[in-house]
This record gives C-alpha cells, sequence and structure tokens, in this order.
C-alpha cells in the first residue's frame, strides 16, 4: 500500500514537474515554431499556426541579410571574456573575504551587492562620456570590462558561498605543508570548488550572452553582439514575426545547447550547501 | 629601366592613397521598417558609384531613439547618418547637433521635396534632415464588408459616419470588429491616434500661453466619442494594440476599417501577406462634424547627419543618393512601383507609372491636408501635428496616453483619465519653465 502512495505521488509529482517545465519552456518552443512558418502564417491563430506549411525561407534571408558569424562571435567573445575576467578578480576577493574575514567583510558584500539595485539607465550618459574618452565605444574590450563589472557581484558572492562550504582546515594544513598563497588557491581550494566555480561560469556566461542594455547601447556596428542581432528584426511598422523568430532562434541556440548539455553540473553547483 | 620601375610603384602607391582617403566607411543607424531594408539590400548600388561602404546598425524605434540620442547629445559620433523623425529634426537642429543639409547638388532637386515633408524637416527655414519616405494617417476598408452593410464610403466621411459604418460592419460571430485602432500607451502610439482624433473634434493640447486644455469640452467629446465607439464595434483588448496588432488583425480580414498610416496601404494590398487584399479601400481621415480639421498626422522617416560626424561629406553624398528621384526608379526597376518609398516626393506623384497604384492618390491627398504649421481649429504656440515640437512632449504624451489607455481598458473614467492628463501636463510644463 505504502508502496502504491510512493508511485502515485511520484507520478503526480511527475506529471506537475513536466507541466511547469513546458509553461516554462512554451514561449521559446513558439519561436522556434513560428520561425518555421511564412509570414503570413505566422500572425494566425495558434491552431491555424500549428496546422499550416513549414519553411525554411526565414532562415535563408536572415541569413542573406545580417551577418550572423560576426554577431555570433561578439557574444562569445564577451560573454566567455567577461566571465574570466570576473573569475580572475572574484576568486582571490572571495577567497579573502571566506576564509580571511575582517569586521567589514559582511558590509562590503553588501556594499558590492548594492551595484545592482541601482537601474542601468540611470549611469548611462556617464558611461557613455567615458567611453567616448576611452576610445572604447563600438569596442569588444570596453564591453568585455562593462559585463564583468555587472555581473562581478554575482560571481564574488556565488564563489563566497561556496569557499565558505569547504573547511579552513584542508587549506591551513596546505599551508603547513609549504604550501604559497599561489599555489593554496591554485592547486588547493579551486579544485575543491570546482563544482561551485564551473555553475558560477555557466550563470554568468548566460547572463553575460542575454545582456541587452549595455550591449545595444555602447556599440554600433563593429562589437555588436547576438543581442543587436535580435534587436534588428523587431520592426514598428510591418510583421515581421516569422523572420524575428528564425534570428531568435538562432540567437538562443548556442546557449540553450549548453544549457541542455551542461544543466546537472549548473543544477548541482545552484544548489551546492543548499541542504544542511 | 629603374627609373620606371619607381614611377610605377611610385603611381600605384600614390592611387592607393588617394583612394584610401576618398573611400569612406559610413556607420547607418536605422529601423527595421521595409522601405530601410530594401535600402540595405540596394546599398550596392550607392558603393559602385561613389566608391563608399556602408555599414548598418538596424535597432527597434524605441532603442534607435534613446540610442541616437545618447550619441547626439554626447557628441560621441558612433553614427555618421541617423534615421530620425519629423519630432526630432526640428528639435535637434536648432540645437545645433544636427549638420544643416545645405549645399545639396542641383540633380537631387530641393524643392521636389513635397512641402509638408521639407517645412516639418526645417527649423528656421533650414533643411537638417531629407525624407526617406513620408506618411499621413487614413481610412483602409473592406469594399466587401461595406457593400454589405449597405453603405457607401464618401471620400472624406465623418466621424459620425465611421462610427454608423463600424456599428453595422461589426459581426461578432464571425470574429469581425466594424473598426480597428490604436489603443497602446505611448506617444507615437496610440498617444498620436488620439491627438489627431481630438484636433479633428476641435481639442488642442495647449493655448497660446502653454496651459494644458484636457479640461476643456472638446477633448472630453472626442476621448468619449472614441472609447464608445470602440466599445461598440473595436477589437477585445483594443488598449493594447498598435500598429502591427491591427495591421495582424486586418490582414486576417477580422477589421471592417482601419485608421492607421499611409504606409500601411502597401502591407494590407499585397496578396502575399493579406487576405483581404483585393477588397480595400482607401479615403480622408474623418473629421467630427462641423469640424474644419481632419483626423491626419504628418510622419517622415528621414536621414540626418549628426555634428559628430567626421565623414560629413561623404554621408551627404549617401543621403542624396537615397533620397533621389533614381533611387526611387532603381527601387522601382527592382522591386516595382507599389514598393518605393512613399510621401516624399512631388515628382513620384505625377510619374504616370505612380498613379495606378490604389492607394496612391489617398497618400498624397492626405499628406497635403496635414499642417504642421496650424494643426488645430484654435491657435496654438507650437508646431506638428500629432505631436508638439518641444523636447519635454515625448515624456508628457507617453504618461498621458498611458491614462487614456487605462481608460481603453476599462480601469478608469474619461473624466478621472482627463483630470490626470491636465495635472501631470501642467506640472510638467510648470517644471520646464513654459508656464
Amino acid at each position: 500500500m505504502a508502496r502504491a502512495v510512493t508511485t502515485q505521488r511520484k507520478t503526480i509529482n511527475t506529471i506537475i514537474a513536466w507541466a511547469i517545465g513546458l509553461l516554462i519552456f512554451f514561449p521559446i518552443l513558439w519561436i522556434i515554431i513560428l520561425s518555421f512558418k511564412a509570414e503570413g502564417d505566422a500572425i494566425k491563430t495558434p491552431i491555424a499556426v500549428l496546422t499550416s506549411g513549414w519553411t525554411l525561407e526565414n532562415y535563408g534571408v536572415v541569413q542573406e541579410r545580417s551577418d550572423y558569424a560576426k554577431h555570433f562571435f561578439n557574444s562569445v567573445i564577451l560573454a566567455f571574456g567577461s566571465t574570466i575576467l570576473g573569475l580572475i578578480i572574484a576568486v582571490p576577493a572571495a577567497w579573502s573575504m571566506a576564509f580571511v574575514p575582517s569586521k567589514r567583510t559582511k558590509d562590503i558584500l553588501l556594499w558590492m551587492l548594492s551595484t545592482k539595485m541601482l537601474p542601468a539607465v540611470g549611469v548611462l550618459y556617464p558611461m557613455y562620456l567615458i567611453f567616448i574618452e576611452l576610445g572604447l565605444l563600438d569596442t569588444r574590450v570596453g564591453l568585455v570590462v562593462v559585463l564583468m563589472l555587472i555581473n562581478l557581484p554575482i560571481i564574488v558572492w556565488m564563489l563566497y558561498t561556496y569557499f565558505r562550504e569547504i573547511p579552513g582546515e584542508i587549506l591551513e594544513a596546505s599551508r603547513m605543508d609549504g604550501a604559497s598563497l599561489r599555489e593554496e588557491i591554485l592547486y588547493v581550494l579551486t579544485p575543491m570548488a570546482i563544482p561551485g566555480m564551473a555553475s558560477t561560469v555557466l550563470l554568468n556566461v548566460i547572463l553575460a550572452w542575454n545582456e541587452a542594455f549595455w550591449t545595444l547601447n555602447l556599440t554600433a556596428a563593429k562589437a555588436a553582439p547576438l543581442t543587436a542581432f535580435i534587436a534588428s528584426y523587431s520592426s514598428p511598422e510591418g510583421l515581421f514575426y516569422a523572420k524575428l523568430s528564425a534570428a531568435s532562434t538562432m540567437a538562443i541556440a548556442p546557449i540553450l545547447i549548453m544549457g541542455w548539455f551542461s544543466q546537472k553540473q549548473l543544477v548541482r553547483g545552484l544548489t551546492f550547501g543548499a541542504v544542511k | 629601366m629603374k627609373m620606371l620601375t619607381r614611377a610605377l610603384l611610385g603611381a600605384s602607391a600614390l592611387s592607393l592613397f588617394v583612394s584610401g582617403v576618398s573611400a569612406e566607411t559610413l556607420t547607418i543607424a536605422t529601423v527595421n521598417n521595409g522601405d530601410m531594408i530594401r535600402m540595405q539590400g540596394l546599398t550596392d548600388d550607392f558603393t559602385e558609384k561613389t566608391g563608399h561602404t556602408v555599414e548598418w546598425v538596424t535597432l527597434e524605434e524605441n532603442v534607435l531613439r534613446q540610442r541616437v540620442t545618447t550619441d547626439i547629445t554626447t557628441k560621441g559620433g558612433a553614427f555618421d547618418i541617423m534615421t530620425i523623425g519629423m519630432y526630432e529634426t526640428p528639435i535637434w537642429g536648432k540645437q545645433g547637433w544636427l549638420v544643416p543639409l545645405d549645399g545639396l547638388s542641383a540633380d537631387y532637386d530641393v524643392d521636389d521635396l513635397l512641402p509638408a515633408m521639407r517645412s516639418g524637416l526645417s527649423a528656421d527655414g533650414t533643411l537638417y534632415a531629407a525624407p526617406f519616405y513620408g506618411e499621413s494617417s487614413m481610412i483602409m476598408y473592406r469594399t466587401d464588408l461595406m457593400e454589405k452593410a449597405g453603405m457607401e464610403m464618401p471620400e472624406a466621411p465623418t466621424w459620425e459616419f465611421i462610427r454608423k459604418a463600424a456599428a453595422a460592419m461589426t459581426d461578432r460571430g464571425n470574429d469581425i470588429n466594424g473598426i480597428c485602432l490604436r489603443g497602446k500607451a505611448g506617444w507615437g502610439e496610440g498617444g498620436a491616434l488620439i491627438t489627431v482624433t481630438a484636433n479633428s473634434f476641435g481639442a488642442r493640447w495647449f493655448d497660446e500661453d502653454w496651459n494644458a486644455q484636457f479640461d476643456q469640452p472638446e477633448w472630453k467629446e472626442a476621448l468619449t466619442f472614441f472609447v464608445d465607439m470602440m466599445n461598440e464595434s473595436g477589437p477585445a483588448g483594443y488598449a493594447t494594440n498598435g500598429f502591427n496588432e491591427n495591421l495582424s488583425l486586418f490582414q486576417q480580414g477580422k477589421c471592417g476599417m482601419w485608421i492607421d498610416a499611409t504606409v500601411a496601404a502597401s502591407f494590407v494590398t499585397n496578396p502575399d501577406d493579406s487576405t483581404v487584399a483585393d477588397k480595400v479601400g482607401f479615403a480622408l481621415a474623418p473629421n467630427h462634424e462641423g469640424v474644419d480639421k481632419h483626423a491626419n498626422w504628418l510622419w517622415a522617416w528621414a536621414l540626418a547627419i549628426p555634428a559628430g560626424s567626421q565623414k560629413v561629406d561623404a554621408a551627404k553624398e549617401f543621403i542624396e543618393w537615397a533620397t533621389s528621384k533614381d533611387y526611387i526608379e532603381l527601387v522601382a526597376s527592382k522591386e516595382g512601383w507599389a514598393n518605393v518609398p512613399p510621401g516624399a516626393r512631388t515628382s513620384l506623384y505625377e510619374n504616370p507609372n505612380y498613379k495606378d497604384i490604389p492607394f496612391a492618390k489617398m497618400t498624397l491627398e492626405s499628406i497635403n491636408l496635414a499642417d504642421p504649421q496650424n494643426p488645430t481649429v484654435k491657435p496654438v504656440p507650437y508646431t506638428g501635428v500629432q505631436f508638439v515640437a518641444i523636447p519635454e512632449f515625448a515624456g508628457i504624451a507617453t504618461e498621458v496616453s498611458q491614462e487614456f489607455s487605462a481608460v481603453y481598458a476599462g480601469q478608469q473614467t474619461v473624466d478621472e483619465a482627463l483630470a490626470k492628463a491636465q495635472a501631470i501636463t501642467n506640472d510638467a510644463m510648470e517644471a520646464a519653465g513654459y508656464r
């Protein structure tokens, strides 16, 4: 009897989980479906959309009109560049906060997070003027720095949380064995924090990939990533839903595939230390 | 021999140097409208003629506005040419943020630009942007449904006729709405339509001393009429419908009438996209009985050179190419006359090839009827038809249109919305030092 109840509950939970999963994924699924429809069919009622013919035409048009490779390359540089740069700064910072805390550590952590509380548009003009002065407008270098700064508080916070789970005694032991600070962080701490660091990297790559305020406002033709590629298909006067959907699918596909293959790592990292 | 080799090498180096100096790469910010996309596809013609190459930055309209405003106010120089509208051009021109478009070649024939467009894109008599395409508003209606309703559309109908016709054409059982209009918040969306509707009821945004006029009976009459008509014959949820949503409804055969941008005519008559392409008629935007103002707006997407550009000469060459008579001929030869950019040049409407296009006559009449210098029945201190050409307007009108959209959604009454609009506008104008 107890076994039957457990199976029934399991089935219900599975159905609920699938339903929620599908609900969350539905907008993306619909975008993918629309991208394979003719422009005239894409505006019809949902049932008519599903029963109408399928076409690859939109992908052909988007490929012909826009330089996907250039935007994709820019997105890769910005997402991975900003994450790697962020890690280089955040690992030592999180190490010191986790293992050598001072009276002000918590205040510093909160202060770092407070930079996320200001709407980005509030600093658009100062940032734009700085970029003009430094000649960084429409450059990948400038955007890598900006995206790194935006995500740095999250990287530090996540790493700090993971590092706190690692017993300080292990690091102490390595020190007693004569490890330098660099060796301690590189060869002792980092391997133990790999799951946490992997999820931090994945999350920040996703955040940087999807960032659409600074990447639209600080770029023009040269450094524009895939967010600008999508934006170029939104029209105030004219229906281009199918082409917009094709462009969106092409822009999200790489990150969707990456997220799919690394979901185990991502979930493990995000729930690391959640139940104690 | 050595001498000859040196001379040849020198000449080659010189030619490379000269071509390197004269050929520029222009960065152009634009919107993703059909005519702009066509222009992007034809850029090779410009490169062949001038040697200059072009890099396009295509953005969504609101993003484009924010992006180019940031760049032009900081003199960032990210763009050599910007696609801007009739609202920004005179304001930015007066501020010295745009390069005056004087000294255009004789071949360009600047006097051929439609007078309404030229005037709307000038400040103090100087042209600051060249119209790529222009538009007004007009009625697009289903000839078959009008006939079925036993009515005939006059060439210049009144709002009262439109309301009656809309009720007669409405067939809720078959999902046909008598009339589809914009209700979406935003100064360029629902804000534009309700402003021209109010103009055609004798209302105005401001009196001569910049006092808001939402407490006047004309505004109440216009807004009440609009809401009642839409409740009777409009689509459900029209409070969130803008241009694209109504275009979609009309193309699917769900609207009897649609009053919107003249540029929509080419979309709704295109059999590839529209299910009602061969059943569309056109008429002038309506007026309230006894009021000598029609609900015609005036807009142009125009090309301008920001003051921060380092490539002004090449940018002028591009603007001359893109807004020339030859460009219109080029589009017509490649895509047909129905697809040429409309509403910019007088000669287009004199061209016998274009006269056959079903919406050409009504488009021109609508543009000519809109008068940005005298947009309202009563005198006003501003220019602009569906907007007030002051920098503060976009912010104020967006807030006001949000109040109106709340009425369309049934969240507040007409009186409440008008009282809030009055307070919002007067407060903002006082803060800006107009009052």
